[in-house]
């Protein structure tokens, strides 16, 4: 919208070569012409090209879904099954009618809060250990192998260590959470501590930062980008451990309700519940994300 | 008493069972308000020299002095400026220089001094208008100007300056030299550059000291260079010492030592 204005304005100053006002051309025309329909049309038409495509795709997979599973040998329920039983577990997620009969909403609320006690220890127990690995030889040396080794058991495998440990439902999930999601953030915070560019630490060494200024104002922002990444990592994993774990342990968390859906033989309430976790572990996704752009603002460019 | 005494300098580096010799006896007195340049070929060991001066790198044997004391650790009294500049990319161009300014000063100056330094430095380097930005924001000329600064605003004893224009286009080169020639006149820094620019050096120093080819460089000359300050790039082009110690500088470099392993 502007620039035929500027292309005008530097266009009559280089022929006529006025004494060097050009300020005086500029800011006439522009700005305040501007509708909000002017402004909410390219609005509309980025939304529309960013959601139609993914809109049609669940479109045309509802379509074959419907089409596969509407056979009498058919033994899963195609969506408008799902949509007759499971109705009111899709409008009111936040219903409450007794211990139990609870909307998903709240049982997601419960199983996020598992994961936010248990990820929030894991970042920060992750992050330190992945400093003193990522800066000292002799603790890559002696913790990285068990680091390598501990990392591949898989989530639930601890589960009955942590039960017995621990006695009790809510601190083993938690736990189970924490050991999931604790080793992509030592990792990748090792990787990113050890490649601190040698410039930072001559910086660090001329201005003679001790050890605690050099950790969070080097350290820290210069291996951010790399933290984000584990901690992004280690969020995923925690929510698809925590379904597992809760399917085992009970309680009232959304692994809980598959499985007793299951028991119960409700296909349409496990379908529901899918997609609610599918859903919610994008947002934790892009959540972490969003964090990670805002706090490394800057510390990718150079 | 001398100001800064580099004193029978040897630097040896050890990997498995070979050993390379980078330097050989490097002793030089550098009075208080010089400009050295330190010039060779490209890995006879410059930046090695500057990094043991600035504490960065132990020397093997031989040690610096500095106003009759030896150092051997890296300090804000040696400030360097880095050749790829070294701003940290997520601090402003003001908060890069606050860094080191909040902690040379901290204890010395209030929290209005330290501003007021601050933007005297950024100001010295004409960077006061870019203040807000972020290195990755500003050009390659201006991130150096930052970086000068920073080293300016430690108030060091020397400022080592590790080929601070290597990276820069001719044109902004020049600017930068300009502007470091302003700044020496005007402060009287003791500074001392790397470079393999043979104009730069004439240009700026008044003496240039010249590294023989490694490895086991030594200092090959000396050349006290007796231009008339404040010097002008242009005047200069015709002015006869300004040839002769040109002359000087690259006959040393092309003749006597000429490169063998280059190209």
């Amino acid at each position: 919208m502007g620039q035929p204005v500027l292309k005008d304005a530097i266009a009559g100053a280089t022929v006529v070569s006025l004494p060097g006002k050009p300020s005086d051309v500029l800011p006439l025309p522009a700005g305040p012409s501007k509708s909000i329909a002017t402004r909410l049309v390219p609005l509309a038409k980025g939304a529309l090209v960013n959601l139609l495509p993914p809109l049609i795709t669940i479109a045309l997979i509802l379509l074959f879904w419907q089409i596969a599973a509407s056979g009498p040998q058919s033994s899963l329920p195609p969506p408008t099954r799902i949509w007759e039983e499971a109705k009111d577990l899709i409008t009111e997620p936040f219903y409450w009618a007794g211990s139990q009969d609870i909307g998903l909403g709240w049982r997601i609320l419960v199983s996020l809060q598992r994961v936010a006690i248990g990820f929030s220890l894991a970042a920060v127990v992750g992050v330190l250990l992945g400093t003193l690995v990522g800066q000292s030889v002799w603790a890559t040396r002696g913790l990285d192998p068990v680091f390598q080794v501990l990392r591949t058991v898989p989530p639930l495998a601890w589960l009955p260590l942590s039960l017995a440990a621990f006695r009790d439902s809510q601190p083993s999930a938690i736990f189970v959470i924490f050991i999931t999601a604790i080793w992509p953030v030592i990792i990748n915070t090792a990787v990113g501590i050890r490649n601190i560019p040698q410039d930072y630490r001559n910086v660090a060494q001329v201005l003679r930062l001790n050890q605690i200024e050099f950790f969070y104002k080097i350290m820290v922002p210069s291996a951010a980008p790399y933290i984000f990444t584990g901690l992004r990592i280690g969020v995923g994993l925690s929510w698809l451990a925590i379904v597992a774990a809760e399917m085992l342990t009970g309680g009232v968390g959304i692994g809980f309700f598959i499985w007793d859906a299951w028991n119960s033989s409700r296909l349409s309430d496990i379908i529901v519940a899918l997609v609610y976790i599918g859903v919610v572990g994008f947002l934790l996704d892009r959540l972490v994300a969003l964090i990670g752009h805002v706090v490394t603002r800057g510390t990718a460019t150079n | 008493m001398s100001y800064l005494k580099i004193d029978h300098v040897d630097k040896r580096f050890q990997r498995g069972a070979a050993t390379t010799e980078v330097l050989k006896d490097i002793s030089l007195v550098i009075d208080k308000g010089e400009f050295v340049s330190i010039i060779g070929h490209s890995g006879c060991g410059k930046s090695t020299l500057l990094n043991i001066i600035a504490g960065l790198t132990p020397a093997t044997t031989g040690c610096i002095l500095l106003e009759g004391k030896e150092v051997n650790a890296p300090g804000p009294d040696r400030a360097v400026v880095f050749q790829n500049h070294s701003l940290l990319p997520w601090l402003t161009v003001y908060d890069n220089v606050a860094l080191a300014v909040n902690k040379v000063f901290g204890g010395k100056k209030s929290k209005a001094e330290r501003h007021d330094w601050i933007l005297h430095n950024l100001d010295l380097v004409q960077m006061g208008h870019a203040r807000d930005k972020r290195p990755g924001e500003i050009s390659g000329g201006m991130k150096q100007r930052v970086g000068i600064a920073r080293g300016l605003a430690m108030e060091p004893k020397i400022l080592l300056l590790d080929e601070p224009f290597g990276a820069l286009d001719a044109l902004t080169r020049a600017h930068l030299q300009d502007s470091v020639m302003q700044i020496h006149a005007a402060l009287g820094n003791t500074m001392i550059m790397i470079t393999h620019d043979v104009d730069e050096a004439v240009l700026l120093s008044d003496r240039i000291v010249m590294l023989t080819n490694g490895p086991s460089a030594r200092i090959g000359e000396v050349l006290d260079v007796r231009l008339a300050r404040p010097r002008k790039r242009l005047e200069l082009v015709t002015d006869r010492s300004y040839i002769a110690a040109r002359e000087a500088v690259l006959k040393f470099l092309y003749e006597r030592h000429r490169f063998v392993e280059a190209a």
